[in-house]
């Protein structure tokens, strides 16, 4: 038997790092069920089934081992994330077509993981939301605010959606958007869905993301770069065209750091390094850019959130930021880089 | 306190030094046989200066250098030379190299030497000499002669001299052990490094992982201008660039040298064979090495003699083979896996790691490219191995250049890191090797392309002047026939012609024959000899240059001599016929003459053919060679020949079948026409 040093190998694996990423959703799971009901638990539950389920067909199909690429848990993280996104109490089959499409088309038609240049779990929610908007759009109260359904509502929801009768209510990000004659502030006191920064639940849901991204930079299973920049960027175009609360202003800085998907995406999806830009300096670049598309979709663009596309978006742009950040090697005088 | 400027990247690997830290260095004794490779070094390999049979001394040079970055090699202790052939030596290939083998006598009898305790009277070339003549070659693991580091041009000032005490290697500890227990050497070994370089300062970088070994040499630098510098533990810390980047915060430029900015490095181990060889006179004939690893009962570091077997070795630690699956030469990170445990221990074998299985397991099949990044975070140069890799699986060199795959130094941090168990470090290896044989290929074939032009460039000159000759004599021809015309008028030219050439044959047979001829075989004989000449002279310089050309003209050199010979004898049974009886001048003219018709009748034959049968002719006589060709191929692969004349004639069958088929075309078109 003949090895080739390095004989020695560091305690990381790629099951490891995706298995932190699942249990850093935890916090924020948690407080979506507490918040939302049991809707979110339901959609993942539903989901991770449909995704491993597919990733074996597609590995199938593609001839590989199966037992060997589904130890990987890329499948279930992809599963994992788009139902997140997913407004809770979504019916079975919506579940079911992001789920194939994020492991069938965005990913394994690519080549499979490490090679998809598109984030999966984001490219379903797009399909998704672009093909479904009526559903994609219809998100269940939070409690306090109207009535939560139970466990076995919520199944009912999945599996028996038209039995299911489920009340549905703008989200903060939508009532932002759609306020052209109310001041920020009185539009805080006439819709109940707003809290103390931000929507009610969606304040302690972005909360519950940022602790669990915390804790994933704190076992280093990415680099703060991306994240950092994107909701500094975010922070810096919110704080530039946050008027004092006309009716005309976008948000508060505060507003769009913990509304919607901002934490979410900062932590879970635009750390995604499949997609992402490579070097330190090209994932500042990247984060930044993400954190301003958000900004600016959300305010100008026609959906009330935007971390998916801004992430899409991104991902095109990654290998071009990645041509123009290689960063000096030792030994090499300083360059514009890229030439 | 010194200002430490650290490093891009770099890993914490599990350290696994303490196992082999337990017991002082232990003198691993004479082993029966000593195998000592001619190449322990980095450079042109040694010359053997001993024949088998001959008795050596401790201390006696058996090898020579054999080039500028070349060192001696010497014989670590006293017997007999029983062997100078090619063994196996630890080399990742397993490949053999040749060797000197030295059967001990056990008596350890040192040849007569002396060093000179007060240094300071030798001067920087003296003190060099002394160096290399000790054959100290870099003793942390490159093996990179000590002397041609030291020997910077004299525009250069060097800044800074680094005593290198870093090793950041898990599992090595014979520098530390080197360091807690010779520091006094070190020290004197770095003066006399300072008396030579005449730095401005002098740094001894250590790991703070080596706390014994720091306070030992703190304590022996007291009192002098070296500077003992700590520094945070990190791997590859020791890695000469890593190290320079470490205390000096400068950068080597990629390509360069560190005397480019001022630095010169030199190991700790080197230090004190550098103290050995000049206070003592001592070559380089021991140096420490650790055993170590879950596969010897008793893990230490040994004071070893070069040459011996690492079996030998692994023994005197306890070794169990069946506990361990492979054994490494250097550490965990860079060392390699020695082909078999018989090879021996040689300038630069710093360690002999014999881990079990569950120690450092058999890698796992790699998964997919995550791009997480570690890997750009742990490259020590800033390179973005994950894109190389990418790079390197589609073979683009180009791009793999691009990111600068030559700055690489082949820590294995990227490797060790990965999540997906992908051997990055690895890939890098092989695209690199790939690379330069690329680049070899594509100078030869360059310089082939410039032969071929410089040929055709030759013949078409020739081709020209010939040329020009045919239109002079043309011209001079015509000329002559219109002078002719015009002074004679009746007389016919072609008479004339054909009276000229009896006149001149007659004159040749009357007598001028034997004089032409022997003037033939003189000439011939001279030029022949003038030939021999050239082609021994260019062999001779082929020989020094070490070129790949000399079989070639060797064998030249050989046909000429048989020519030359072939020649002289010619011309001596000339001579001894002449001068015997000159009977027997007409023969020769006569084979000639027959020769001569000879052809002409074959020539008007063919002119007489249709040019179908001429093709037919030609095709039948190229047939006819084709087979003997195959005839001579098949004897000669049944004798066994060598291969080059196989392969001669492999080629020869080739073009022959080529020469046929394109014979054929050209008959089947003409009879087509």
């Amino acid at each position: 038997m003949r090895i080739t040093s390095p004989h020695a190998h560091g305690p990381m694996s790629t099951p490891r790092v995706m298995l932190n990423v699942l249990l850093a959703t935890v916090p924020g799971i948690v407080v979506m069920t507490h918040f939302f009901g049991f809707g979110t638990l339901v959609n993942i539950l539903w989901g991770g089934l449909v995704a491993v389920a597919c990733e074996a067909l597609a590995l199938k199909l593609r001839g590989r081992p199966l037992g060997f690429y589904l130890k990987d848990y890329s499948a279930l993280v992809t599963a994992t994330l788009l139902c997140i996104a997913l407004p809770p109490y979504s019916p079975w089959w919506l579940i079911a077509v992001g789920i194939a499409s994020a492991i069938l088309l965005a990913k394994h038609l690519y080549g499979g993981l490490g090679y998809n240049p598109f984030n999966p779990a984001m490219a379903g929610y797009v399909i998704l939301l672009i093909s479904f908007p009526v559903q994609m759009t219809a998100w269940a109260p939070p409690r306090g605010v109207g009535e939560l359904p139970g466990l076995l509502e919520a199944l009912q929801a999945c599996f028996t959606p038209a039995a299911f009768d489920g009340v549905t209510m703008a989200t903060p990000l939508d009532v932002m958007k759609q306020n052209n004659s109310l001041l920020v502030k009185d539009l805080w006191q006439q819709n109940p869905q707003f809290g103390r920064w931000a929507g009610v639940g969606w304040e302690w849901a972005n909360l519950a993301f940022l602790a669990g991204g915390a804790w994933l930079l704190y076992k280093r299973i990415f680099t703060w770069h991306a994240p950092v920049a994107m909701l500094a960027a975010l922070t810096l175009m919110a704080a530039l065209f946050n008027d004092g609360g006309s009716s005309a202003s976008g948000g508060s800085p505060l507003f769009h750091l913990l509304s919607g998907a901002t934490m979410f995406g900062a932590f879970f999806i635009v750390t995604d390094p499949v997609t992402s830009a490579v070097s330190v300096r090209g994932r500042l670049v990247y984060g930044a850019m993400i954190g301003a598309l958000v900004y600016i979709i959300r305010v100008r663009g026609n959906y009330p959130d935007a971390v998916a596309f801004a992430v899409l978006i991104m991902n095109f742009a990654a290998p071009f930021i990645d041509y123009y950040t290689q960063p000096r090697t030792y030994g090499h005088q300083r360059s514009g880089g890229g030439e | 306190m010194r200002k430490i400027y650290g490093f891009h990247g770099g890993i914490h690997p599990p350290e696994n030094k303490h196992q082999s830290l337990r017991s002082p260095i232990a003198d691993a004794g004479i082993p029966p046989e000593l195998v000592i490779p001619l190449s322990q070094h980095i450079g042109a390999p040694s010359r053997a200066v001993v024949a088998v049979g001959d008795r050596v001394l401790k201390g006696q040079m058996i090898a020579e250098p054999s080039g500028f970055v070349s060192v001696p090699v010497h014989a670590p202790t006293s017997g007999t030379i029983a062997a100078v052939e090619d063994r196996q030596i630890a080399h990742p290939s397993g490949h053999a190299a040749p060797c000197i083998v030295i059967a001990s006598d056990g008596r350890d009898q040192w040849i007569e030497h002396g060093g000179k305790a007060d240094y300071t009277s030798l001067d920087k070339a003296e003190l060099l000499e002394r160096i290399r003549n000790a054959g100290i070659a870099g003793m942390g693991g490159a093996g990179f002669p000590a002397a041609v580091k030291l020997s910077v041009k004299p525009d250069i000032k060097i800044e800074t001299l680094i005593i290198n005490g870093t090793e950041c290697e898990p599992y090595i500890t014979a520098d530390d052990v080197l360091m807690r227990e010779r520091a006094g050497e070190i020290i004197e070994g770095t003066n006399i490094l300072r008396h030579i370089v005449q730095p401005h300062e002098t740094l001894i970088g250590i790991e703070d992982n080596k706390p014994e070994a720091l306070a030992a040499m703190r304590a022996a630098a007291e009192g002098s201008d070296i500077d003992i510098v700590e520094f945070p533990t990190k791997y590859p810390s020791g890695g000469e660039k890593q190290l320079i980047e470490i205390l000096t915060g400068k950068q080597v430029p990629s390509g360069g040298l560190p005397a480019d900015v001022g630095v010169i490095c030199q190991n700790v181990g080197s230090a004190v064979a550098i103290r050995d060889a000049v206070v003592d006179g001592r070559p380089l004939i021991s140096r420490i090495t650790t055993v170590t690893g879950e596969g010897v009962a008793q893990p230490q570091n040994f004071e070893v003699l070069l040459g011996t077997s690492m079996h030998y070795l692994l023994d005197k630690a306890g070794y169990s083979a069946e506990k361990n699956r492979r054994l490494i030469m250097g550490g965990p990170m860079m060392g390699f896996t020695v082909p078999s445990p018989d090879v021996p221990i040689v300038k630069t074998t710093n360690c002999l790691l014999a881990p079990a299985e569950s120690e450092l397991p058999t890698p796992p099949p790699a998964q997919a490219c995550i791009r997480c990044g570690m890997c750009a975070e742990a490259c020590p140069v800033t390179l973005l191995p994950q894109q190389m890799f990418w790079f390197a699986q589609g073979k683009e060199f180009e791009k793999l250049e691009l990111h600068n795959l030559f700055d690489c130094i082949e820590c294995g941090a990227c490797s060790w890191v990965c999540p997906s168990n992908i051997p990055l470090v690895q890939y890098y290896r092989a695209s690199k090797a790939e690379i330069l044989q690329l680049r070899r290929d594509t100078e030869k074939s360059e310089h082939s392309r410039i032969r071929f032009e410089a040929r055709q460039e030759r013949l078409a000159k020739e081709e020209a002047e010939k040329e020009a000759k045919r239109a002079a004599r043309k011209k001079a021809a015509e000329e002559r026939a219109q002078q002719a015309a015009t002074a004679g008028g009746d007389e016919d030219p072609i008479q004339a012609a054909i009276e000229r050439a009896k006149a001149k044959k007659a004159a040749q047979q009357a007598g001028g024959g034997e004089v032409s001829e022997l003037e033939k075989l003189e000439k011939a004989v001279a030029t022949t000899r003038k030939r021999l000449e050239t082609a021994t002279g260019k062999l001779e310089t082929a020989k020094a240059e070490g070129s790949d050309l000399v079989e070639a003209l060797q064998t030249g050199v050989d046909k000429t001599k048989a020519k030359l010979e072939a020649a002289e004898k010619a011309l001596h049974d000339y001579q001894q016929a002449n001068s015997g009886e000159q009977a027997k001048p007409a023969a020769p003219t006569d084979a000639a003459q027959a020769a001569i018709e000879k052809a002409m009748a074959a020539r008007a034959a063919d002119a007489s053919l249709s040019p179908e049968d001429k093709a037919r002719g030609q095709l039948e006589k190229l047939r006819q060679r084709l087979e003997k060709s195959r005839t001579k191929l098949a004897e000669s692969r049944e004798n066994g020949d060598e291969e080059k004349i196989i392969e001669a004639l492999e080629a020869t069958v080739e073009r022959l079948s080529q020469k046929v088929a394109e014979a054929e075309k050209q008959l089947q078109e003409t009879e087509g026409a």
